[in-house]
């Protein structure tokens, strides 16, 4: 009799049912989509802070200090330590190597250069650009396109194992050098691939594959410096501690340090799997990217919070009239008997598959909103979570029932004798 | 004949205003379903538009986004820092910047920085200082400087053409890049010894890249003879980050308001197709088809009304909240969008009044009356 009463309700009262059960639908789906997004931005907008460049500088351990201003390199060519380009595919090996989005060396040498027929000393730098290697049973590809997204090339990026060159803006301005030009540096002769356009000191330099700038300076397999730039953990008392010595925290401590993604426990592992090295976070962009990540994601959990109170506002109020508007059939099954737990009874039943019904739906809607969103802004998947599907069925529920409760009750307190007649 | 249409008028009010009193339970709902959806779209158009100034603010944490130099190399005009304090007019942070490699007492060479300290404090915050220089011959030491010069805190000493400063580590430097490797000195001290002027200045103009290039403009023409250059590194990286974000606002603002709106006129459908015995009662009594459609447009829209006044108030106040507690700083209240607010909540309001009345209409009332 139960089962047919609802039955029959779902079956006959179609178009009132279609109604609360759009409004509990389009809140779930708002609410899935929205829970997506906001709890998936932070990773995204983590990526999109990479274009601020590296995050992790590696140097020899022994190194003598920088002398270096405006870019222009002052340090004199004997000076300093260097680390060893075959440690470098290790970097893929450490406890964190899925944050490390990219990394490139970097080997500077001054040189005697003839540029366009002009004779001057220049400052050459070797990099990788999209360097292919192994490490293990993989293969990656990194280099300074990566870390330093800003660099703008007009003409080609060069091969890495060719001898090609870009020239920065600046110095190919000055000394009138044009894309395909030949150039000499250092009694090799070098073709320029393009003209790159960064900041004010690479817009100085040549910038050339590093086993070029290592035949240069005389020292094969050389890097003077290494840039890092890793997906991190805003820095907090923790790391903070962690960074003034590793030592001192206690082995628990020291654990929960090594295993989360701070810029400094990343750096500090770096050190372990390159010898003789030392590694810094670059703080003007480690630092703020944490204030910067901090604020996105409130402002998207604000949000969030904001359309689920909505939505759920929307449901009660949709809940609450559906019920209201039948307060007639109260009285009919009050008149023949029915007592009010058993009324009442129905009533959250036929709420609770509404919600069920409207809540899947909804969900499903959900899942292909963020997954728009995701494809639209940031080209990628949003990935939901499918333990997001019983916290957002069981909201739908709680909400659908909190929306029927008080509707429920006036109904019931209603005499029948008047709710038939009419006049309630 | 007067008195007819005063009459009629007194009774269409009644039929307007008794139903509310009466059924304040229905009327009440509409209006919440109202408030909600208009509430929630002042919210999020509010935010989306302050958005982009607040965190503008955030990125400038970043430092500098324009770089002053002298051109080929050269000193900037002892004026300089004047004259882009006026151009910037209050808008930004400026610090000059000198240079110079000084040799250490072990024939080192060391580069030396001379820095306002107070407006450096200000244009990088990300600078970890343990001590920040106040006396006159007071050095600010870059970390790995200290490790290779002063190990133990002992004072040094410089010297650059000839002349030798003697200098006291106040405090230790870390920022993890080229600052590292240097000795910052005051201002001051550093012209008095070397006689050379700022040769950089860094300047934090928060505002959208086309602010930004107007701002690069602006202090070009105050420093004719000056090199400024946009730090392509920071501006790019924060107009993709905040084209991220902005779109991010955008579709969840469309799609939550699209949903608030659905619900609302879900609700409010639903409520008007309950009322339609009132409906067949009134046409039964020879009430024509247009006295009722203008009574329930105009409860529709006077619930629609209401409801926008207060939603937009209360949504004012949740974007007032949400600015409090992640920026900071509250969000300006704007109060263009009040209009669209209001048509968008009484337009919808109307439509799903109207809708239900069409379908209706064509039902003749006897048959709504006896039920079926």
């Amino acid at each position: 009799m139960f089962l047919r009463l609802v039955y029959q309700s779902f079956h006959r009262q179609r178009r009132r049912k279609l109604l609360a059960g759009i409004a509990i639908t389009l809140g779930v789906a708002v609410a899935t989509a929205m829970i997506a997004v906001a709890t998936d931005i932070g990773d995204k907008i983590n990526r999109e802070l990479r274009t601020f460049g590296a995050n992790i500088v590696v140097y020899p351990d022994t190194d003598t200090l920088d002398v270096e201003i405006g870019g222009v390199n002052l340090k004199p060519p004997a000076d300093g330590a260097y680390l060893n380009e075959a440690d470098l595919p290790a970097i893929k090996g450490t406890f964190w190597r899925h944050n490390i989005v990219a990394f490139a060396p970097f080997l500077p040498v001054t040189a005697d250069a003839s540029l366009a027929g002009r004779a001057q000393q220049v400052e050459l730098v070797g990099t990788w650009f999209a360097y292919p290697f192994r490490y293990g049973p993989e293969s990656f590809n990194t280099g300074a396109r990566a870390t330093n997204p800003w660099w703008k090339v007009e003409g080609a990026w060069p091969a890495d194992d060719a001898s090609d060159v870009l020239v920065g803006e600046a110095l190919a301005a000055r000394t009138g050098t044009h894309i395909g030009d030949k150039i000499t540096v250092a009694g090799r002769e070098l073709k320029v691939a393009g003209i790159l356009s960064a900041g004010p000191a690479e817009n100085q330099q040549i910038v050339a594959p590093l086993h070029v700038a290592q035949e240069i300076a005389g020292r094969p397999g050389a890097v003077r410096r290494v840039l890092v730039s890793a997906l991190t953990k805003p820095e907090d008392a923790l790391a903070r501690r962690g960074e003034a010595n590793p030592k001192s925290l206690s082995p628990e401590l020291y654990d929960r340090w090594y295993c989360s993604p701070y810029a400094n426990a990343i750096a500090y592992q770096l050190t372990e799997v390159i010898p003789h090295s030392r590694a810094e976070q670059i703080r003007q962009v480690a630092q703020n990217e944490g204030v910067v990540l901090a604020r996105i994601k409130g402002l998207m959990l604000l949000v969030t919070l904001a359309a689920l109170l909505a939505s759920a506002l929307a449901v009660s109020a949709a809940m609450a009239t559906a019920i209201f508007e039948r307060r007639r059939e109260v009285g009919l099954m009050k008149a023949l008997g029915a007592g009010n737990i058993s009324v009442a009874a129905l009533f959250f039943t036929e709420a609770g598959l509404l919600a069920l019904i409207g809540g899947t739906a909804g969900f499903l809607i959900g899942i292909a909103l963020a997954e728009e969103i995701g494809k639209w802004i940031f080209s990628a998947r949003i990935a939901v979570e499918p333990v997001l599907f019983p916290v957002v069925l069981a909201m739908a529920v709680l909400v659908t029932f909190a929306g029927s409760a008080a509707s429920i009750r006036r109904a019931m307190h209603f005499s029948p004798a008047i709710v038939l007649r009419g006049d309630a | 004949m007067t008195r007819v249409v005063a009459n009629r008028r007194q009774m269409f009010l009644r039929l307007l205003t008794r139903p509310l009193l009466v059924r304040r339970g229905r009327a009440l709902t509409a209006l919440v379903a109202v408030v909600v959806a208009a509430s929630v779209a002042t919210a999020t158009l509010n935010l989306y538009t302050d958005v982009q100034a607040k965190l503008h603010r955030e990125f400038r944490s970043y430092g500098a986004n324009i770089v002053i130099t002298g051109k080929n190399g050269s000193s900037l005009p002892a004026d300089a820092l004047a004259r882009a304090d006026g151009a910037l007019g209050g808008r930004g942070v400026a610090a000059p910047f000198a240079f110079a490699v000084a040799r250490t007492a072990a024939g080192a060479p060391v580069v030396v920085a001379g820095a306002d300290f107070e407006r450096v404090r200000k244009l990088n915050s990300w600078w970890s200082v343990t001590t920040w220089p106040a006396a006159p011959g007071t050095a600010l030491m870059g970390k790995r400087a200290y490790q290779s010069l002063t190990p133990k805190g002992e004072p040094l000493d410089l010297t650059f053409q000839g002349h030798t400063l003697h200098a006291t580590p106040a405090g230790i430097l870390t920022t993890g890049a080229k600052e590292d490797s240097r000795v910052y000195l005051s201002l001051a001290d550093f012209t008095r010894w070397t006689g050379l002027a700022p040769s950089t200045i860094e300047v934090a103009v928060a505002g959208s890249p086309d602010e930004i290039r107007a701002m690069i403009g602006t202090l070009g023409s105050a420093l004719p003879d000056s090199d400024v250059q946009p730090v392509r590194q920071m501006v790019e990286a924060e107009a993709r980050v905040l084209d991220k974000t902005r779109a991010t606002l955008l579709a969840s603002t469309a799609v939550i308001i699209l949903t608030a709106a659905l619900c609302m006129l879900a609700t409010l459908t639903a409520s008007v197709f309950d009322r339609r015995k009132d409906f067949a009662v009134m046409r039964a009594l020879g009430a024509s088809q247009r006295t009722v459609s203008a009574l329930f447009a105009a409860e529709a829209a006077g619930i629609g009304l209401v409801g926008a006044v207060l939603g937009f108030a209360l949504g004012l106040g949740i974007a007032a909240w949400i600015g409090r507690a992640n920026f900071h700083a509250s969000v300006s209240p704007r109060f263009g969008i009040f209009p669209e607010v209001l048509i968008g909540s009484v337009l919808l309001a109307l439509l799903a009044a109207l809708m239900p009345i069409s379908m209706l209409r064509k039902v003749q009332p006897a048959i709504i009356l006896r039920g079926e």
